[in-house]
């Protein structure tokens, strides 16, 4: 099978990410749309591995993986900490940092 | 010891006195911080007494030592050492200011005990004297300029030494200001030396002065006038002696060490260690005559008519500066010298003695007040008569041989001096008439309340305490005198340095006799050796025929002022009417103050202000640090408008970005 289609899924996964990123305001669904552009990306880098039969890409995905899960970790620690001080869980509503 | 070991003793004491009491002032007790001062100036007055000795038991001609701890620094052929010079002529100087200072210091144990600053007070004041002998002992011109930079900073420590009290700061910054236009004169004339004679060294450039300056050169004159504009800031010499009457506003004491007896007869030393210049400028020397000359009758003349009896003593003062001014300018210098040692005596006296009567009026100054404490005040009025009659130069009190030595050598001198020294005689009637004004005003006439009550055996004190000069209210806190007043008959310390200088100012003069002796001159001689007028004598008849003339003088004055001010009281008032406009010219002090005012100090006010308008707030406010200030704030304001704060507007921005930067290298690849 051609590379082209891999990566075709691929782009699309991480613009259904980028796009969720940028239109949802709650960020447990932001933090899971991340997830998904860093899936995409991976995507991408195993199809690439594959092509060129060579394990340099697994090991990226990999520790991406990895940088994913710390990520997951932060994230959902800041989230749990603006329900305990009863913020708003709303992006748009947390701006104060504004200029 | 060596000489030298002795001077720099001389040097260390009040130095060390200085600092103990400044660093150790909370554990003085008492009246420790004064008797510490005292003995530290004691000590270097013995030293100097040491000095002395070491300096006789040497040949005439090698009594001139210089000594240097060690060397600040040495470039472009500056050699700037700590060095002092010890020969006659800065052996008699350290010999009369920590002399008299021992004196001062011992009145000022009890005249100050009481006031709130005592220990501060005696802190400053070991270290003027500390200032007053490195500045005569410097050896170069550079430890020259820091001693009388020294001196002007004291000097002024002192006159606002009561600090809350509005005319004493003000009198101080007065004195500060005008005293560092001398301060630049006197730098500024050493640069042009030394870029002559290239080095600050006094004897080298003594040395050198002859090869590279020829008589009356322009450069050495102008040298030579900007030493003397030094000196007639220090010396209260006309154009710059207005802080003079106002230094007064300083404790008695102070106004008896700095403003009468030293410091302001650095001027005249100044000119007597710089003779060799300005005997090849003699134009300088000629103007700085002519100017002590004026200033001898402007001050003389103001005297007459001041109430203020400190005032009093500070235009007399202006006026003898000026009579050692004329003296040392036409070579007297011995003469001006001796008239410099006399007058520390009797002028320290006479302002003691007024220190006293201040005291018993509780603090009054005014001479419009005071009267008939010639009972109350025994002690002080003989002391005060002693140092009036020699101030006057009735024989034989030192005033009369010294300041008639010193218009013999300008008579005999001949030409333009003869005037001079017409002026002097003329000055000296003046001098007798304002003395015993003041003597006959105080203690003679009506006895005042304060004088009476006085006689009961009761020291008055002022219900609330009053500055003299403006009669606003104080209190007795630090920063004002203290409740204490003082007066000479119960305390033993005023006591004893007014009697002291009470036998010197009556003996002092016996030293220096025309045909009997001439001890000042024979050891002031090996400093003077090279001077044109080392062998102009002043042969002995026409030097008595000097002395009786000043002797009639005097007594004509005295007699006059007795006429008026004792004899019949209504004359001074008769005078006063009539002569309106004479009194309106001498009791505004001949309007230099209102001169200098309008030519100086408000032109220099409104340039201020001026510069302040137009460059402050306009070139340098608006535009220099407007322009790029307007700059970073419009930036900043653009750059805020982008920070929005919501999460989608960055991240949008990345991907942009991103996107952008990933096409860019997609274009570029293919």
């Amino acid at each position: 099978m051609a590379i082209g289609w891999y990566l075709a899924v691929s782009a699309i996964i991480f613009c259904i990410g980028a796009g969720g990123v940028m239109a949802r305001r709650n960020p447990l669904t932001i933090l899971l749309c991340l997830e998904l552009m860093l899936n995409g990306a991976n995507l991408a880098l195993m199809a690439f591995a594959r092509m060129w039969g060579g394990e340099d890409g697994q090991v990226f995905a990999l520790i991406v993986m990895v940088v994913a899960a710390s990520e997951v970790v932060v994230g959902l620690g800041l989230i749990v900490a603006l329900y305990r001080r009863r913020l708003p869980v709303d992006v748009d509503e947390l701006s104060e940092l504004h200029g | 010891m060596a000489l030298t070991t002795f001077a720099w003793l001389v040097l260390l004491f009040p130095l060390l006195g200085t600092v103990t009491i400044a660093l150790g002032h909370p554990r003085l007790p008492g009246r420790s911080a004064g008797w510490l001062a005292t003995a530290a100036i004691f000590l270097s007055f013995l030293f100097s007494l040491a000095t002395l000795i070491s300096l006789l038991s040497r040949d005439p001609t090698h009594r001139q030592v210089t000594s240097s701890l060690w060397s600040y620094d040495f470039t472009a052929g500056l050699d700037a050492r700590m060095q002092i010079l010890v020969d006659p002529l800065s052996v008699f100087m350290i010999l009369v200011v920590s002399g008299v200072s021992t004196l001062i210091h011992l009145y000022s144990v009890s005249y100050m005990w009481q006031d709130q600053g005592y220990r501060r007070y005696f802190s400053y004041l070991n270290y003027f004297v500390f200032s007053m002998l490195l500045l005569v002992l410097a050896g170069n011109f550079i430890l020259l300029i820091v001693g009388w930079a020294f001196v002007g900073a004291a000097s002024y420590l002192l006159i606002s030494f009561w600090y809350r009290r509005t005319t004493a700061t003000r009198a101080g910054l007065k004195a500060f200001v005008i005293n560092v236009v001398g301060d630049v004169g006197l730098v500024l004339g050493t640069f042009f030396l030394f870029r002559h004679t290239g080095t600050v060294g006094f004897l080298k450039t003594f040395h050198s002065v002859h090869h590279v300056f020829h008589t009356n050169s322009t450069d050495l004159v102008a040298a030579c006038l900007l030493l003397l504009v030094g000196a007639f800031a220090k010396s209260a010499q006309f154009p710059l002696h207005t802080w003079l009457p106002d230094a007064m506003e300083g404790p008695t004491p102070v106004s008896a060490l700095i403003h009468a007896a030293t410091m302001v007869t650095a001027g005249v030393y100044l000119i007597a260690r710089m003779h060799p210049l300005f005997e090849l400028a003699p134009t300088a020397a000629d103007v700085g005559a002519a100017i002590g000359g004026f200033t001898m009758v402007l001050a003389a003349t103001i005297a007459l008519v001041m109430t203020d009896i400190k005032r009093v003593i500070a235009y007399s003062t202006m006026s003898q500066i000026g009579y050692m001014i004329m003296g040392v300018s036409a070579g007297a210098y011995a003469a001006g010298l001796f008239h410099l040692m006399t007058h520390a005596f009797f002028k320290a006296l006479l302002f003691m003695a007024a220190g006293s009567i201040i005291g018993a009026m509780a603090g009054a100054q005014s001479l419009d007040r005071m009267g008939g404490f010639r009972k109350a005040l025994p002690f002080t009025f003989a002391c005060f008569v002693i140092g009036g009659l020699a101030l006057s130069g009735l024989p034989p009190f030192s005033g009369w041989f010294s300041k008639d030595d010193i218009l013999a050598f300008l008579d005999h001198r001949g030409g333009g001096f003869l005037a001079l020294g017409i002026i002097g005689y003329a000055g000296a009637f003046l001098t007798a008439l304002y003395t015993f004004r003041m003597i006959f005003r105080a203690f003679f006439g009506h006895a005042v309340y304060e004088a009476t009550e006085l006689e009961q055996g009761h020291l008055a004190h002022a219900d609330v305490p009053r500055n003299p000069l403006t009669g606003e209210e104080e209190d007795n806190d630090v920063g004002f005198p203290g409740p204490g007043h003082f007066i000479a008959e119960r305390e033993f310390p005023m006591k004893l340095a007014m009697g002291t200088l009470a036998v010197l100012a009556t003996v002092g003069g016996l030293v220096q006799i025309p045909g009997v002796d001439s001890a000042v001159e024979r050891f002031l001689e090996p400093a003077f050796a090279d001077s044109r007028f080392a062998h102009t004598q002043v042969s002995t008849g026409a030097a008595w025929v000097g002395l009786l003339i000043g002797a009639l003088v005097a007594v004509v004055g005295i007699a006059i002022a007795y006429r008026i001010w004792v004899g019949s009281p209504g004359i001074a008032v008769r005078a006063r009417e009539r002569l309106a406009a004479v009194y309106q010219f001498l009791s505004h002090r001949w309007y230099v103050d209102d001169v200098i005012d309008l030519l100086i100090v408000r032109p220099a006010l409104w340039f201020g202000r001026l510069v302040d308008f137009v460059l402050e707030r306009v070139v340098i406010g608006g535009v220099v640090t407007g322009g790029p200030l307007g700059v970073v704030r419009a930036g900043s304001v653009a750059v805020r408008r982008v920070q929005t704060g919501y999460l989608r507007y960055y991240a949008a921005a990345m991907v942009i970005c991103m996107s952008g930067i990933a096409a860019y290298f997609l274009v570029a690849s293919t």
